[in-house]
């Protein structure tokens, strides 16, 4: 066991009580070595040796799942892949607070159930076709023979990036960074998914028209989706279209400026 | 009256087995005491199994693999990458091993197809010079969050109860039969008592605390294993060392990472594993024989995690727990004198779904239930539904 000590200050609510907003810190001191260990490291240790009834999920510990998404002196991180040397200065107490722009669960469980019934209806597959990133990095092409092969949507539904727009915490409405990006992958590769509904419903009124462009959500995602630029793209399609024509402003976008 | 069970954990067992029974007419509801899938399921190294690493040593294991890999392929397309995967020798051992491999996969079942070294570099660029010989297999890869979740979808909208942060503290024993639990509602702190006909117990290496609660011994060897995380999508396939199972001998494609595994040490407490720092080297040091890129990252992984695998067995039984066997043990404990309880352990997540039809098969014995298995046809839901409200 490390020979360091942290504080966490811990946010804890009294039950569940639905925004998160009604709560309390309390402390934790728990053994800590900053070269080794994760947030989440240290957040486990908390509930196995000091208090066991606070609540935080996590299940995967490599950035896959995306449930142990909180905040870290106010930034939305990812716990897992966080190494408590990268955010601990070594005497400060380091602040977990719960996402928002989701229920809490208790603690620092969010509910994700809202912006995931949201993915839901978009349909978008959770296998796409893979691009070779490396390959393409190093210069070596895939053989062409061998056909496209398969992967994971780089999206983990962590809702970092929902947390930390300005626009959706004004307005519960408003389809969000998550949503919005899914949306765009769609359009980008439809995989026999309808894209004209797909742009329909982002053009709308809680749609892509909505973004403030502070680009908060692509600067938070741990897994490298840039919310905000498929929201530009997003933009682009709706007022150029797919072959570069251009497109009628809609009217629910006027008064934003939007095109000026 | 319909017939009722409780299903402790939600990994992938608990959930396949309450899939399962709920097909069945079961009324099911899962209690986890965490996160979904927060224990061993969702720490794994989401190797869909073809089955070729077991086929020399064991047939048995390997069988069920290949089988059930094809079934899953089935039932939750949309959650699979089935990319293939390779077995590569990289030295004089691995060519040895090829014959016997090659022999012990036809036994089995298991599809193979040799290729030259060239061939495999040109299917997957990033593996090194030093390659003997490869045999392509149908390994594929899963995530094992939504693994579970689908079949915890499904059984959800077949009218299960899924009740995560409901953490067991105590069975209820009346006489010699478990009737329920005391249920605590993590969320609210309330405690309260759900009877059941029977219940499972389906914790992986906590089987034995649980178990324990009905005066019942269960033998688990928790036995730990590292994965290491790292930046860079090198390959596409899963990249297997062509020779006995042994350390960082797997090195699988997840998203725009690769994540190398794993090793194989006995602990004591699954809620606290602490990582030795020499098995993350030896990943880097095996992975990299197998995938030379890999090795860059040595001193920055995105990630690094452990949990521990439910082997059945004492702890102490076999150096380090790879000698254990990886097949499955499902207890009814009427052979120890308790009367509706019921342990499945072991296992691996590849067959979670054949784990959960030979749990059910033996707690619908218990339960007068005589409805058949149908987990190997039905089609799971998107487990973006387990979301719905």
């Amino acid at each position: 066991m490390p020979d360091r000590q942290v504080v966490l200050r811990l946010w804890r609510t009294n039950g569940s009580n639905g925004d998160g907003r009604s709560g309390r810190f309390d402390e934790a001191r728990v053994a800590a070595d900053p070269g080794r260990d994760t947030v989440l490291d240290v957040i486990e240790r908390a509930w196995a040796l000091v208090d066991r009834t606070l609540v935080f999920r996590h299940a995967c510990h490599h950035a896959s799942c995306g449930t142990c998404a909180v905040r870290v002196d106010g930034r939305e991180r990812l716990p897992c892949i966080t190494g408590l040397g990268e955010v601990w200065d070594g005497h400060s107490a380091l602040t977990i607070e719960p996402l928002r722009n989701s229920p809490t669960i208790r603690d620092l469980a969010s509910d994700p159930s809202p912006t995931i019934a949201r993915l839901a209806s978009l349909r978008l597959p959770y296998v796409r076709t893979v691009e070779s990133d490396v390959r393409a990095a190093s210069g070596v092409a895939a053989d062409d023979d061998v056909g496209a092969a398969e992967r994971f949507e780089d999206c983990i539904e962590c809702l970092a990036c929902v947390s930390a727009c300005s626009v959706a915490s004004g307005d519960p409405e408003y389809l969000g960074p998550a949503v919005l990006a899914a949306a765009d992958r769609i359009v980008e590769e439809p995989r026999h998914q309808d894209s004209e509904r797909i742009l329909d419903l982002v053009n709308g009124e809680h749609g892509v028209w909505q973004c403030r462009s502070v680009w908060a959500c692509s600067a938070v995602c741990p897994s490298g989706v840039d919310p905000a630029g498929r929201i530009m793209k997003l933009r682009r399609r709706l007022l150029f279209g797919e072959e570069g024509g251009v497109a009628a402003i809609p009217s629910s976008s006027a008064h934003l400026g939007v095109g000026a | 009256m319909t017939p009722s069970a409780l299903v402790v954990g939600s990994g992938s067992t608990g959930a396949a087995v309450a899939h399962d029974l709920t097909l069945r007419g079961v009324a099911v509801t899962v209690l986890e005491r965490g996160e979904i899938a927060s224990g061993t399921t969702g720490r794994n190294h989401g190797l869909l199994h073809s089955g070729a690493r077991y086929a020399v040593k064991d047939r048995e294991s390997a069988v069920e693999c290949i089988v059930e890999r094809d079934i899953l392929a089935r039932i939750m397309p949309e959650l699979l990458e089935l990319n293939g995967g390779l077995f590569i020798a990289v030295d004089e051992a691995g060519l040895a091993y090829r014959e016997p491999f090659l022999e012990a996969c036809a036994r089995s079942g298991i599809p193979t197809r040799e290729l030259t070294s060239v061939e495999a570099r040109l299917l997957e660029p990033a593996l090194g010079g030093n390659v003997l010989a490869a045999v392509e297999v149908p390994d594929g890869v899963f995530d094992p969050l939504h693994f579970c979740l689908a079949f915890l979808a499904t059984a959800r909208a077949n009218g299960a109860a899924i009740r995560p942060y409901a953490e067991v503290e105590e069975l209820v024993v009346r006489g010699s039969s478990v009737e329920g639990a005391i249920v605590r509602d993590r969320r609210t702190g309330e405690r309260r008592t759900i009877e059941a006909d029977i219940v499972i117990n389906a914790t992986g290496p906590w089987a034995d605390r649980v178990a324990a609660m009905a005066g019942v011994d269960v033998p688990v060897a928790p036995t730990a294993g590292v994965m290491v995380a790292v930046a860079g999508r090198y390959v596409d396939r899963v990249i297997n060392r062509l020779d006995k199972p042994s350390d960082g001998d797997i090195v699988l494609p997840q998203r725009r990472t690769v994540v190398i595994g794993t090793s194989s040490w006995p602990v004591d407490d699954p809620d606290l594993i602490a990582i030795p720092p020499e098995h993350v080297a030896l990943m880097f040091d095996r992975g990299g024989e197998l995938v030379p890129g890999v090795r860059g990252a040595a001193s920055r992984p995105r990630g690094v995690f452990a949990a521990a695998r439910p082997l059945i067995g004492r702890a102490g039984d076999a150096s380090g727990g790879r000698e254990l066997s990886r097949t499955f043990e499902c207890f009814d404990h009427a052979a120890d004198g308790i009367d509706g309880f019921v342990t499945i352990s072991g296992g691996k997540t590849t067959t979670a779904r054949a784990m959960a039809e030979r749990t059910a098969d033996v707690a619908c014995r218990k339960l007068g239930v005589t409805s058949a298995c149908r987990t190997a046809e039905v089609p799971l839901r998107s487990y973006r539904e387990f979301y719905d409200a």
